[in-house]
């Protein structure tokens, strides 16, 4: 299968001091959905300005599909498709205006510029505001807006920073519908995220990178297998008044109707309500309580800050 | 060249938006310049020019035309291409072309086409003007067209020099008020440098554009004060100068890659 990215050794200073990136090396394959995590500071958007042609590297070497940014430069750039973390628009350009002319800096000739622009800006829900100047848009549809451009001359990889930053529930799931729909035609998407279960639903493989280094690199299954525990919340059909224990089983009483319980992945949910039922404890819903990413990016990132 | 099509595409998208740019707020961009001539040709050439008389033997509201359209076109081409490369860079809309297949080469000449297009906007809107004061006299069309042509293009590339490194939008002001207005006042716009002691003269020869205003009055009255041939050769020396600092500053990302 063909690198849609590769990072070899790629180091970033800044200043002569502030050491960005120390020597990362990750691949991420054609047509992947990938997801590079980490807490704030760690150099998400210092690699991808470097991926993109915004920053300048201090060392190693970056291929874009086997192009290399050294020596092919201009044969990356049209791979490439960037959504930035900041806003880096002209706030007094029209909407239509600044996706158009993203795709003439492309090349793209002006009709079909045109005819694309309105493809993705009705599929991102934008095409009512096209005559809006970009100021006057709401900071989720400014988001959008940058992915639209991104999209118009259809880059092969789709590197996204955290295009979800600011953006309500419902955008966002649509957002999510979106990349899903892009990945399926073919396109890889990078993506950087704060939020875990956006990795988890939306990637295949994912990097940990904390302090310039990458700690992790792995497929999602993978790393959600790295779970042993797991924390499912009961909702109970009569109210519960005291504390409840039940031997081989760890419960904590939230409420009168709630129960928490922490499950061994080998052991199964069958014995917990066997054990239940014979207590005449009776469950109306059960569901997996999500911060288990979270509290496993904790530890990783404890982890490799402890070795 | 394969890309050949893609490129020419690329640079008439910036040439274009340039244009838009000006051309959208022409109250800001086209219309001061047509005021402060017109105040120019009333008090120099009218009122105060009456009393002076001739100047090498033109009168004079007849000689500060082409030196005051000078002076419109050199502000003009300069100032479009410093504030608007600076604000590219400050909004950081500039990164929409710098992650674009677009060589840098074609970047400079993007933004060298939008100055172009305001400096020569603003100086046919000026020669307008000049003419509820002068009569329009063209002495050789050629020259005249391709010197401001040529000087439009050099304080445009100027102007991108003057974006890529001011840091401040104070930054954007120093050279038009330090250096820009004071070497165009003495660059001859409003009298012949034979009027100066001989010492003044030698001095006011390393002003460069005291060369484009003369060759620029050349082109239209047909007097100069310097060989016009030296004259395009300082102009196309700077061009060739300027444009290669810039392309040297683009291609390390002088300014804009960190
Ligand atoms: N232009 C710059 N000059 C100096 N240091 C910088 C610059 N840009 C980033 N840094 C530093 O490099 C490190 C990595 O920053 P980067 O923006 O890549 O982090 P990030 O992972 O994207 O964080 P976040 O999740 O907050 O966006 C930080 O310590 C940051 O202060
Ligand atoms: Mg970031």
């Amino acid at each position: 299968m063909t690198c849609a990215l590769a990072l070899r050794k790629l180091t970033k200073t800044y200043n002569h001091s502030l050491h960005a990136l120390k020597g990362i090396d990750l691949e991420v394959q054609a047509g992947d959905f990938f997801a590079l995590l980490g807490p704030n500071g760690a150099g998400k958007s210092t690699a991808i300005g470097i991926i993109a042609s915004l920053i300048n590297k201090s060392a190693g070497q970056v291929l874009i599909f086997g192009h290399d940014l050294d020596h092919e430069l201009n044969a990356a750039k049209r791979c490439i498709g960037l959504v930035p973390q900041e806003f880096n628009f002209n706030n007094f350009e029209p909407v239509l205006e600044i996706v158009v002319n993203s795709g003439g800096y492309h090349g793209i000739p002006y009709k079909e510029a045109c005819r694309r622009a309105e493809k993705y800006l009705k599929q991102l829900d934008l095409w009512e505001r096209r005559k809006d100047i970009a100021r006057n848009l709401s900071g989720g549809m400014k988001r959008r807006l940058m992915i639209a451009r991104a999209l118009v001359h259809e880059p092969q990889l789709l590197i996204l920073d955290e295009p979800t930053a600011g953006v309500d529930i419902e955008i966002r799931r649509s957002m999510w519908d979106f990349l899903r729909t892009i990945n399926r035609e073919g396109r890889t998407i990078i993506l950087t995220t704060h939020y875990l279960e956006e990795a988890e639903n939306l990637c295949r493989n994912i990097a940990i990178i904390d302090h310039g280094e990458i700690i992790e690199n792995t497929h999602m299954k993978g790393l959600l297998s790295k779970l042993s525990m797991e924390t499912f919340v009961l909702d109970l059909a009569r109210p519960l008044h005291e504390e409840l224990s039940l031997p081989g089983h760890t419960l904590r009483r939230i409420d009168d109707m709630t129960l928490e319980v922490d499950i061994a992945k080998q052991t199964g949910l069958n014995q917990l309500f066997i054990d239940l039922t014979q207590k005449g404890v009776q469950v109306l819903s059960l569901r997996n309580k999500t911060n288990r990413l979270e509290q496993l990016f904790m530890n990783m990132v404890e982890e490799s800050r402890a070795a | 060249m394969k890309h050949l099509h893609a490129n020419a595409i690329a640079l008439k998208t910036i040439v274009v938006k340039e244009t838009l740019r000006f051309a959208r707020i022409w109250i800001q961009t086209v219309l001061p310049p047509m005021i402060t001539m017109s105040l120019y040709f009333i008090i120099f050439g009218g009122l105060i020019g009456s009393r002076i008389g001739e100047m090498e033997g033109i009168r004079y509201m007849d000689f500060i035309v082409p030196g005051l359209i000078m002076m419109a076109v050199i502000t003009n081409a300069y100032s479009n291409v410093v504030s608007s490369f600076f604000s590219a860079k400050f909004q950081h809309h500039i990164e929409e072309m710098l992650v674009s297949p677009i060589p840098n080469s074609l970047i400079i000449i993007g933004f060298i086409g939008g100055g172009l297009l305001r400096g020569l906007t603003v100086g046919v809107a000026v020669t307008l003007v000049s003419l509820l004061f002068s009569p329009l006299a063209v002495h050789n069309l050629a020259v005249t067209l391709s010197v401001v042509l040529l000087t439009a293009i050099l304080f445009s590339l100027a102007g991108l020099i003057n974006g890529v490194f001011a840091r401040t939008f104070d930054d954007i002001a120093i050279v038009p008020t330090f250096v820009l207005t004071p070497l165009t006042y003495l660059g001859g716009v409003f009298y012949s440098i034979s009027l100066l002691p001989e010492f003044w003269q030698h001095v006011s020869l390393i002003n460069p554009i005291l060369y484009m205003v003369n060759a620029f009055r050349y082109g239209l009255l047909g007097v100069s004060d310097m060989n016009l041939w030296i004259s395009y050769a300082i102009i196309i020396g700077f061009i060739i100068a300027l444009y290669l600092f810039a392309l040297y500053l683009m291609n390390k990302g002088y300014g804009i890659r960190k």
